[in-house]
């Protein structure tokens, strides 16, 4: 079997033993293990591997690992279905699926290609240009067809089967990275007495040695090498494993990938594994992406970097190509043309140094290579593939044309410096390399080979020693210890010195981002508009934002720039490096917190009740309530406003454990609590509760409830749902950092008691029922008065207090027994007619009584916003005190509470409407919002809370209610927020 | 991800904590009335590069607030104290 035309006969590190037959767009294509998709795409003779972003020009492969910028892929079906895989990384494996993207109907044959002619409209910025200007909504119109026909890979809404998990590691050296320099660091390293991690990427441990002959010296150098690395048990390997992002204090996020494994989540199997990782020291040896040479048409298929096509050649024993043209300004374009000759390919040098070293040159020479110095590429020729370059003297004069069927180009190495990146270290740019290496490093961190511009094996070699000692020593291991020597007899040159060229400007278009269709002429442009910056340029022109960020890309651009400036490009800088080094699914990122698992759900202890009585949940921040219950309707717009009137006219029943619980204690208590709340605290008199308010030190509102005094040193305060772990820290920051001299403690006793809520004008008979031996009558325990009794032994305490305005009780038992008191509260009080109520009813009854809650608690609102001035004292301090004394904040024309009655009894008002006055037009912010919405069982109509500016200085007046999205409007009149009782005559019986 | 030294639980993750502003000058004092010794407290900040003092709660370990050295140029953490056992300034 062959597997495929362009195959080898022998070579490669292929397992020929194991052949392998995936589904590429419905057809079989077969390879060996070892391939990668690309490289058995390349042996099969497929030429077009993707259609171009913009401009749907065909394009081929054109690197051979993580940076390549054409070949994208969709892989998967349904669920599974995973868009933009370059394919160059993705391991052959049977019952692979794989597929072309951004071509209609196909990629080979694609009607998008007329894009090109509409290329004046696709040039730099024209996003900006085009749907940006006067006329935006154009941008509506046009998005959904550009983005299908200039899109890359489509995801799918399906959910994904398979599984991911997230695990923690840590470790004393990590080595990232496992070419020659990295393989040194993780042995010296160890040999010094540190734990190490080595993690690479590939499946295969070499890095740049992969790429080398089989057969050769550097071969024989790299198993050793490897052989060394597997038989040191101190030595982790992690190959086909990513170290994706590089964050504070050393953390590394590692992405681990077990496609090879044909995981089974039926079995628990991940497929994916992100790894948190804590390393004590990091060696950087993530190597050098070579840079291409540019000139024009260089996107045509076959225009294939020197590096991949030695790495087809070498390691999956692919010809690239039939006749070679490699176009170089580095020694590393020369030993793929050599390799390629040696393959038995016609090759010829175009080489833009006017000499090589002499030993290159004899080389080239003895293999019947057809050398051209002193000279350039300036064009490639063909049109659906490569047919044969346009060969300019550098020093002027004519061109001639050289055929060939590819054309490798070698232009320079850019170091993989993304990592080093990360934490915010700014790369510099060393001219005698022509290369940006990190610029400095943290404690901790250290780099090795051709990251730092050690690019031949030894010198990569060399410096991985250095590296791995010294982050052993720095991690605390300086043990004395024997490595492997460096390769004695290595044929690879050790000066890989370059040249920044100035690209050759000639017809047709030089592409500098292949992935994002950038040009130079876009780059020029973006330039002579303004936008001369590189953070500038890569926005303006997308330059570098593909999924690939622009790994063969950004340099190019940088010297582009800085020769329009006139300036070096060290002084141009590059762009900012952010994590994700290549691309992670989502999926490994959410890992397990899905579903459920997405966040904790706080429960209160009568929850099982709930479920089992014919209660609807909702959320309510962390916590699941319940939201109304079966016995008052099947849906919740019924079933409210029958538990209103449930609660109006009888008695109800409602679980407030939700609410915020703090056991406040100690010989100051009262002066503690006198302080941070802005009412008066300090006479509180034993067996009395008082609602009060705090505010932040801004004097915005922080939160209001409602605290009693059990004992002398004993206090009970509750805060809403929404702020009880913001007040927690608050009093706890007061106490510990302010006011450290107050003998106080505080603790969260939230989850220590089931509250309760018995309301209604049957509340006191309910409770006479239920608790025998207590006297709740209005002399002994009047409003606001508080009890603390026994209940068959169960400590309860009994607090007289209302959300609703009318009589109520909230009761409070430990935990544990709160569905027994729950139940024998319904049970007891069964012939008077009391039934549970819920969150909706519970909040539709406090806007009747014009009470502010979490919407209107927002942080913003001051106390004489929410026209809780009043209950501000004059004769002490409190927290916030200064601050509400401002004069913005004393205007009249605040946005403040307001009750509103909507004209239309029964209209729909949406929360979040926009408020305007009569007259005004409906249009940008209005005076003011609803707030809260709800229906008045009591009014028989709509009504609302919201803030409106000036307040209830506007009372009487009618307003419009706006909801613009929907193009709504409601009309209400401004009347005071408590609709129900304002006397509060109720709460006194 | 950053650690930080509890003086009670030893070095934690940064997620267990939550941060609570500048701890490097005086709150003024409870019954202080001036609103200018306000603003300046809560609204004006030095926001240095470099060595920063800033308060730390352990919310998910002791509750307790800390004092913790950052140098906010380098995102290197120092070290912390018990905010209790001494004003910040
Ligand atoms: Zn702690």
């Amino acid at each position: 079997m062959s597997r495929g035309p362009q195959r080898l006969a022998h070579g490669g590190r292929i397992d020929r033993d194991r052949p392998i037959r995936c589904d590429f767009e419905g057809r079989p294509l077969e390879g060996f293990a070892g391939d990668t998709l690309a490289s058995a795409m390349l042996a099969s003779g497929i030429a077009i591997v993707g259609r171009s972003f913009k401009y749907h020009r065909p394009r081929g492969l054109f690197a051979a690992g993580v940076e390549e910028p054409n070949a994208l892929v969709t892989v998967g079906e349904g669920g599974r279905t995973t868009p933009n895989l370059p394919a160059t990384t993705l391991e052959l494996r049977a019952g692979l699926r794989a597929r072309r993207q951004n071509g209609w109907p196909s990629v080979t044959i694609d009607l998008g290609a007329m894009n090109g002619w509409l290329a004046p409209l696709l040039s730099a910025g024209f996003y900006y240009k085009t749907f940006m200007g006067p006329r935006r909504g154009s941008w509506m119109t046009y998005e959904p067809f550009i983005r299908r026909a200039a899109g890359l890979g489509r995801a799918v809404h399906e959910r994904d089967p398979d599984r991911y998990h997230a695990r923690h590691a840590f470790t004393d050296v990590l080595v990232i990275g496992a070419g020659p320099a990295g393989l040194a660091a993780a042995l010296a390293a160890a040999a010094a007495g540190a734990e190490v991690l080595l993690v690479e990427q590939d499946p295969a441990l070499g890095g740049a040695l992969l790429a080398a002959p089989v057969t050769g010296p550097l071969e024989h150098w790299r198993a050793q090498l490897e052989a060394a690395v597997r038989a040191t048990p101190t030595i982790e390997v992690l190959t086909r494993t990513t170290a994706i992002g590089v964050y504070d204090g050393r953390t590394v996020a590692l992405l681990e990938r077990h496609d090879h494994a044909a995981p089974d989540p039926e079995r628990g199997a991940a497929r994916e594994t992100v790894v948190t990782l804590r390393a004590r020291a990091i060696v950087h040896a993530t190597g050098a992406f070579e840079r291409p040479l540019l000139f024009a048409d260089n996107d045509r298929p076959g225009v294939m970097l020197a590096s991949a096509a030695r790495t087809y050649l070498n390691r999956y024993a692919v010809a690239p190509g039939r006749r070679a043209l490699v176009a170089t300004c580095t020694d590393a374009g020369w030993l793929t043309a050599l390799d390629l000759a040696a393959a038995g390919t016609a090759v010829t040098i175009v080489e833009q140094r006017d000499e090589v070293a002499p030993p290159l040159a004899d080389a080239a020479r003895g293999a019947g290579i057809e050398m051209h110095t002193g000279a350039t590429v300036a064009r490639a020729l063909g049109a659906r593939a490569v047919a044969g370059a346009l060969v300019e003297p550098l020093a002027g004069g004519r061109g001639r044309r050289i055929d060939c069927d590819l054309l490798c180009v070698s232009g320079g190495w850019s170091p993989a410096l993304h990592l080093t990146s990360h934490t915010g270290r700014k790369p510099r740019y060393h001219p005698e390399l022509d290369a940006f290496l990190p610029g400095d490093w943290a404690a901790g961190d250290f780099g090795a080979g051709a990251l730092v511009g050690a690019y031949s094996p030894p010198a990569a070699y060399a410096s991985g020693l250095a590296a791995g000692r010294a982050a052993a020593a720095f991690s605390g291991h300086a043990r004395a210890g024997r490595t492997p020597p460096a390769p004695a007899d290595v044929d690879e040159p050790t000066t890989f010195a370059t040249a920044l060229a100035p690209p050759r400007h000639g017809r047709g278009r030089t592409f500098v981002d292949l992935q994002n269709d950038v040009t130079l002429k876009d780059v020029a442009l973006a330039h002579a508009e303004g936008y001369g910056a590189v953070e500038h340029l890569k926005r303006y022109t997308t330059l570098g934002m593909g999924t690939d960020q622009g790994k063969t890309s950004n340099v190019n651009a940088i010297a582009m720039l800085a020769s329009l400036d006139r300036r070096g490009i060290g002084e141009t800088g590059t762009t900012t490096f952010r994590p994700p080094y290549t691309p992670v699914s989502v999926g490994a990122l959410a890992a397990r917190n899905l579903g459920r698992h997405f966040r904790p759900i706080r429960r209160s202890p009568l929850e099982r009740w709930h479920l089992a009585n014919g209660a609807t949940m909702i959320e309510a921040g962390p916590w699941l309530r319940p939201w109304f219950y079966a016995w008052a309707g099947a849906d919740v717009g019924s079933a409210y406003l029958e538990e209103m009137r449930l609660v109006r006219g009888g008695v109800g029943i409602c679980d407030v454990s939700s609410l915020g619980k703090i056991d406040v204690q100690g010989p100051d208590a009262a002066e503690f609590l006198n302080r941070v709340y802005v009412n008066g605290f300090a006479k509180l008199a034993v067996g009395r509760a008082r609602y009060g308010v705090m505010l932040n030190d801004d004097a915005s509102v922080l939160d209001d409830g409602t605290t009693a005094r059990f004992s002398e040193r004993r206090y009970f305060m509750t805060t809403t749902t929404a702020q009880a772990g913001e007040v927690m820290s608050w009093l706890e920051f007061l106490l510990q950092t302010a006011w450290p001299e107050l003998r106080v403690h505080v603790v969260s006793v939230t989850d220590a008691w089931a509250g309760m809520s018995v309301a209604g004008p049957r509340a006191r008979e309910a409770l006479e029922r239920a608790l025998p031996g207590v006297d709740v009558s209005n002399e002994a325990l009047p409003h606001m008065g508080v009890r603390e009794v026994a209940l068959d032994g169960i400590p309860l305490r009994v607090l007289r207090l209302s959300f609703s305005g009318e009589l109520a009780y909230e009761l409070y038992v430990p935990a544990n027994h709160g569905i027994a008191l729950w139940e024998h509260l319904l049970d007891r009080g069964a012939p008077l007619g009391i039934k549970p109520y819920g969150l909706e009813a519970l909040a539709s009854l406090r806007i009747e009584k014009g009470h502010v809650a979490g919407l209107e608690l927002d942080h913003r609102n001051t106390l004489d916003d929410l026209g809780l001035g009043k209950l501000a004292a004059h004769d002490k301090s409190y927290v916030g005190r200064a601050l509400r004394a401002r004069p913005a904040l004393q205007a009249e024309d605040r946005w403040s509470l307001v009750g509103l009655e909507c004209l239309d009894a029964g209209a729909r008002l949406r929360g979040g409407s926009i408020l305007f006055a009569a007259g005004d037009a409906i249009a940008g912010h209005g005076r003011g919002y609803v707030t809260s919405v709800t229906f008045s069982t009591v009014l028989g109509r709509t009504i609302a809370l919201g803030l409106y500016q000036g307040g209830l200085r506007h009372r009487g007046e009618e307003i419009v209610c706006a909801f613009p999205l929907k193009d709504e409007t409601v009309r209400a009149r401004i009347v005071s927020p408590v609709f129900v009782d304002p006397e509060g005559t109720r709460l006194h019986v | 991800m950053l650690r930080i030294p509890c003086p009670h639980c030893g070095e934690r993750d940064y997620t267990e904590f939550r941060y609570g502003g500048d701890a490097s000058k005086p709150r003024p004092a409870h019954d202080e009335r001036d609103v200018r010794a306000w603003h300046d407290h809560v609204f004006v900040f030095a926001n240095p590069r470099g060595p920063h003092r800033e308060y730390w709660q352990h919310v998910q370990g002791c509750r307790q607030w800390l004092i913790l050295e950052r140098d906010t140029a380098t995102n290197t953490v120092g070290a912390a104290r018990l905010a209790r056992d001494g004003a910040g300034a």
